[in-house]
């Protein structure tokens, strides 16, 4: 049995709107084990991403107990979640991201700027990085110079490179045609497969859930089930 | 790679940038040009030697000195040399063609100002023709004197027609020494007054005295005492201090000049940081991205300042290459108004300064800002 990547207890999140408080997480608690693929499904605005943020460390939970990667998340101050995130997680948006004026290679690379590294070696894992999203021949592209799905693919090479724990993605494949969304689902399947991550995926796609071992669903900011895709395992 | 971000980061709107360095570049060119005229303002007092007094009226410069006093200044302990100098204040032509006329004692005047460079013949053939003088190499330039011509004068302070021969073209020994006067015999304007108007015989305009620069508040003070309840009292500086003494009749020119030159430093402030503030704001999502990816405020703000300081220093650095060509148009057509039209050090380190502290001021709020984008909040600012 695997130890919990993610452990949620009694999260709640709201949010201020026009000086009012307007709850969006109510008593959230679950857990995620090590090395799984969960989809996470919802109506819009539902907090999805809002559940998803907190995961990864760019929001903080208004109470309750976050403890991400063996660490409690929520105790950390701003420089140490920082440095955290850039150890634990890789991070892949619906819109890509990418830093316009960086090539492909120069992007992946990005994250390796936090680690203490020669630069050849960031080179290095760069290039192999994007070699295995297969886009080897496509180093010193621009993201402009790139299909949206080859952008998402390097995207998932710069999520990669710093060999974080967790890879969380919020509609990976929302701004994609069905060919490049099945490629990106298959490289996240094979990160989560081969490289041991584990992923986190928030989708309203049924066809893309079906790729995780796992969907979670989530409604007016509580959990409304949580099934096992086909024969991949469930959680706890 | 930090380098070639915030590099390519600078130029991405080549179109806004290209703007923006323009504008720096032009200011910085306005703002050395400004204060090179500032600079020509005191150039006079600035190539003033410390070696040298000026005795003059103590009522006012209008009113001359007697010839008679040459000897007793000279006897004064402390007074190495002595020479005259007189004002002439001649119309070429036409007013608007203004330059300096001194007429002077010629042999001791070349003699207490060695920065008058004359080659030997020209001196000798100067110092032999009572109708003789000499222009700098600025003035026969500017009205294409040469050796040998004769040039009319009408008489103002030496009422009547006057005319003199060059004989000589001096230079600067320095950079900043005025090669835009012309010099010639006093004897010979002595002469020809004392039969115009009697009453104006050996009358001198002032005494420039040659001293130890450690002694000239002593000296002065002696040369003053004098004359001290004589009909002409006597008033003695230092030569730096008499030329101050005509640039602060028209200070105020100066400080406006001043007060635009760093305007111009703030209207190109103000442009600056609107590029800055404008540029962020549309970066909002990638400034939240990297910090996402775990770079810290600092990184961010580090990016926004050195974009700015980038551009900042392009156009600095324009605008400092093209004063030097604009001011040398600049003196040119300015004739013989500013004697001395050179850009100094200070101007240019004035210019450089002015430029980073631009590109530094302009990035403060931008940078600010940015550093302080909240994650979430900067992410879903994706169009
Ligand atoms: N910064 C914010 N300020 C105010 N309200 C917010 C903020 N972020 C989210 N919300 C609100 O919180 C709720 C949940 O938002 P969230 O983005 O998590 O939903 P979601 O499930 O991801 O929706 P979608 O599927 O449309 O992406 C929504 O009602 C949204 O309007
Ligand atoms: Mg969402």
């Amino acid at each position: 049995m695997n130890d919990p990547v993610v452990a949620l207890a009694d999260i709640a999140k709201s949010y201020r709107r026009g000086g009012q408080a307007v709850p969006v997480l109510t008593c959230l608690s679950f857990t995620i084990a090590a090395g799984e693929f969960l989809a996470l499904m919802g109506p819009s605005g539902s907090g999805k991403s809002t559940l998803l943020n907190l995961i990864a460390g760019i929001d903080r939970p208004d109470s309750g107990r976050l403890v991400v990667a063996g660490q409690d998340i929520g105790r950390l101050a701003e420089a140490e979640l920082a440095d955290w995130r850039a150890r634990h997680v890789g991070f892949i948006f619906q819109f890509y991201n990418l830093m316009p004026v960086l090539s492909a290679r120069e992007n992946v690379e990005l994250p390796l700027l936090l680690k203490n590294l020669p630069v050849a070696e960031r080179r290095r894992r760069a290039g192999d990085a994007l070699a295995m999203v297969g886009l080897a021949d496509r180093l010193e592209h621009r993201p402009a110079e790139l299909s949206g799905g080859q952008q998402q693919r390097v995207a998932i090479a710069r999520a990669l490179i710093a060999d974080p724990t967790l890879i969380v993605a919020d509609e990976p494949t929302g701004d994609l045609d069905r060919e490049s969304a099945d490629d990106i689902l298959k490289l996240l399947q094979r990160l989560n497969a081969e490289l041991g991550k584990t992923v986190i995926m928030v989708t309203h796609d049924p066809h893309a859930a079906g790729h995780a071992h796992a969907i979670m669903h989530l409604e007016k900011g509580e959990l409304s089930g949580r099934e096992a895709v086909g024969s991949g395992a469930g959680g706890g | 790679m930090i380098a070639a971000l915030v590099w390519r980061n600078a130029f991405r709107h080549k179109l806004r940038t290209l703007l923006t360095v323009t504008g720096l570049t032009v200011a910085v060119l306005a703002f050395g040009l400004l204060s090179t005229v500032v600079d020509a303002w005191y150039a006079g007092a600035e190539s003033a030697s410390a070696a040298r007094l000026v005795t003059r009226n103590a009522i006012s410069l209008v009113f001359p000195l007697p010839l008679a006093y040459k000897n007793k200044i000279r006897a004064v302990d402390g007074v190495r040399d002595i020479t005259t100098s007189n004002w002439f204040g001649g119309v070429y032509k036409e007013p608007k063609n203004f330059f300096p006329q001194f007429a002077v004692e010629a042999e001791s005047y070349l003699r207490l100002y060695p920065e008058y460079v004359l080659d030997d013949d020209e001196r000798r053939a100067f110092l032999r023709d009572r109708r003789g003088a000499i222009v700098g190499s600025r003035l026969a330039a500017t009205y294409g004197f040469k050796v040998g011509d004769i040039v009319a004068l009408k008489g103002t302070i030496f009422p009547g027609p006057w005319e003199f021969v060059v004989r000589g073209i001096y230079r600067g020994g320095k950079p900043n020494t005025d090669v835009s006067q012309m010099v010639f015999h006093w004897d010979y304007v002595n002469e020809t007054i004392t039969k115009r108007i009697p009453r104006r015989a050996n009358q001198v305009g002032v005494f420039v005295v040659a001293i130890d620069p450690e002694r000239a508040a002593e000296v002065s003070l002696a040369i003053d005492k004098e004359f001290k309840n004589s009909a002409y009292e006597t008033l003695t500086e230092t030569e730096k201090a008499f030329q101050l003494g005509f640039v602060s009749m028209t200070e105020a020119i100066v400080v406006a000049i001043r007060i635009v030159s760093y305007l111009v430093i703030a209207i190109i402030l103000a442009v600056m940081a609107n590029t800055m503030a404008m540029t962020v704001r549309e970066r909002t999502a990638e400034y939240a991205t990297l910090k996402a990816l775990g770079f810290g405020p600092g990184f961010v703000a580090a990016l926004i300042f050195g974009e700015s300081l980038a551009i900042a220093a392009v156009g600095g650095v324009l605008g400092i290459a093209a004063t030097f060509p604009v001011a040398q148009i600049f003196g040119a057509a300015m004739g013989s108004l500013f004697p001395v039209f050179l850009v100094s050090p200070e101007t240019v380190g004035l210019q450089l300064l002015c430029s980073l502290a631009v590109g530094f001021l302009a990035a403060l709020l931008p940078a600010r800002r940015a550093a302080r984008v909240n994650i979430v909040e900067g992410l879903r600012s994706v169009g």
